[in-house]
């Protein structure tokens, strides 16, 4: 599983970082980004999954490749 | 207060303000959704009530049409003038501005939120927490609202403003007469005055003494070589100092409400830690605090209403959260809610700037809470009564201790 933040949707809510905080690094103001190439170990699936599904920005996605 | 006359159709005359609205909107909310979601009142001035969550996340990105410029869900008197006010000619930027002023503004504030630099503040607001509570322990009961909610978020505010804690009363004085009384002229000028004289005292003491805090370090950036001019940090001063009390405040004193009147939940929240994470964002959906305005800047039908150019929009995030389009029985506080888009802290570029702050503030203050005070219900007879408005959350929440 591979995922991405879209950087022009995301506002900052930090949702993402409260389910997966290894998965996204958000910087000073507010704006997440994956962390390295966005693969999400396997436990970490379920996480990865909520983050997507709680970002009020719609703003992550899983990548299909 | 003014008296207004109660509410006959909540399509076409709603009222904000009207007493049963303010102590349990959500039947309210329920039952206009299927049939007018965007209800009007002519009542102080032409207003929109957005009442699901689609429609009010669309118009929350729909920043053309759309304008934060005036952000009173109670409309301030005068505002309509086209002359700048002469204190603070910027308004509350970034709340009450668009960009470009509220992009640059906003990146100077950001940074004070950021979820590493709220980190910093979480000791100092758990030890307020427990000097609290430590007040009144002994004694087996106390006010969750007065005594505790709207005791801690306006002391973390002054630590990070590098303004004196002990004018703590004083600042949320200030701060309930522009909001919470906004419909009285004359406690709304009192609070506005008092709160803008400080805040001019407070720069001009800093441009000479600097210190480390939000205040300070504003007075001394540089835009493009330049300081920034003082009434725009006047305006970010003022800006945190409202928007970060009543607000928090609220969301802590709902949730401990909740908790104090839903038994199954306080006891899963003290046995289960692992359900904090998902518990506070639902507690933030189920009863998010913060309506704010926006203003129509040209003639526009959205969703077959015609606004005029200056009617208002009454961003409802509130009843966005409640809607059962978007959220599994959206009136149950449900602890573990996996599924939970809620827009608590609004939607798009004016996402609250200080939302780490509130849910570490909010995380803390339940976390001190429930340890020390594990079993607790509302005093027998006692009243809880309510503010609304732009910021809904309770003002006494008498509980007893078991």
């Amino acid at each position: 599983m591979r995922i991405r933040v879209d950087e022009e949707k995301c506002q900052g809510h930090a949702r993402c970082y409260g389910f997966a905080p290894t998965l996204f690094d958000i910087d000073d103001f507010g704006l997440s980004r994956v962390v390295g190439d966005g693969t999400v170990p396997t436990e970490l699936e379920g996480a990865a999954r909520l983050a997507i599904a709680n970002c009020p920005e719609f703003a992550i996605e899983e990548l299909s490749d | 207060m003014t008296t207004t006359p109660p509410v006959q159709d909540w399509a076409s005359d709603f009222d904000v303000l009207d007493p049963d609205y303010v102590a349990d909107p959500f039947p309210i909310w329920d039952e206009l959704r299927p049939r007018c979601p965007i209800p009007h009142t002519n009542r102080r001035v032409s207003s929109w009530l957005p009442l699901r969550y689609e429609d009010v996340t669309a118009i929350a990105h729909d920043i053309e049409h759309f304008s934060s410029r005036k952000i009173a869900v109670i409309p301030i008197t005068g505002e309509e003038g086209v002359e700048p006010d002469p204190v603070l000619p910027y308004g509350l930027p970034p709340i009450s501005s668009d960009p470009p002023l509220h992009t640059w503004t906003r990146r100077l504030l950001l940074p004070w939120f950021s979820h590493r630099r709220v980190e910093s503040y979480e000791q100092m607001t758990r030890d307020l927490c427990n000097r609290l509570l430590d007040g009144f322990l002994a004694e087996g009961r106390a006010d969750a609202a007065a005594d505790y909610a709207q005791q801690i978020p306006v002391r973390v505010i002054a630590h990070i403003l590098g303004v004196p804690p002990e004018l703590s009363d004083t600042f949320t004085g200030w701060v309930r007469d522009v909001l919470e009384f906004a419909d009285d002229p004359v406690r709304r000028e009192e609070g506005s005055t008092g709160l803008i004289n400080f805040f001019v005292a407070e720069v001009g003491r800093r441009k000479d003494e600097p210190g480390h805090d939000l205040l300070s370090e504003l007075l001394h950036t540089e835009m493009d070589g330049e300081l920034i001019d003082p009434a725009v940090v006047l305006g970010i001063a003022s800006l945190v100092l409202i928007a970060g009390v009543d607000t928090t405040w609220s969301a802590i004193g709902s949730s401990l409400w909740h908790l104090a009147t839903h038994d199954e939940d306080r006891k899963r929240m003290v046995s289960d830690p692992a359900v904090w994470p998902l518990a506070i964002e639902e507690l933030l959906r189920a009863y998010s605090p913060v309506t704010m305005a926006r203003e129509v800047t040209e003639d526009v039908v959205y969703a077959g209403c015609p606004m005029a150019a200056g009617d208002k929009v009454l961003m409802n995030f509130p009843a966005a959260n409640r809607d059962p389009e978007i959220f599994e029985d959206a009136d149950t506080v449900v602890l573990d809610r996996a599924l939970n888009r809620h827009v608590a802290f609004g939607s798009g570029i004016h996402r609250c700037a200080g939302s780490n702050l509130a849910r570490m503030e909010l995380r803390v203050a339940l976390e001190e809470w429930l340890r020390r005070v594990p079993e607790f219900h509302v005093a027998e007879g006692a009243t809880v009564t309510w503010a609304g408005g732009q910021v809904r959350g309770p003002r006494s929440v008498p509980v007893v201790f078991r």
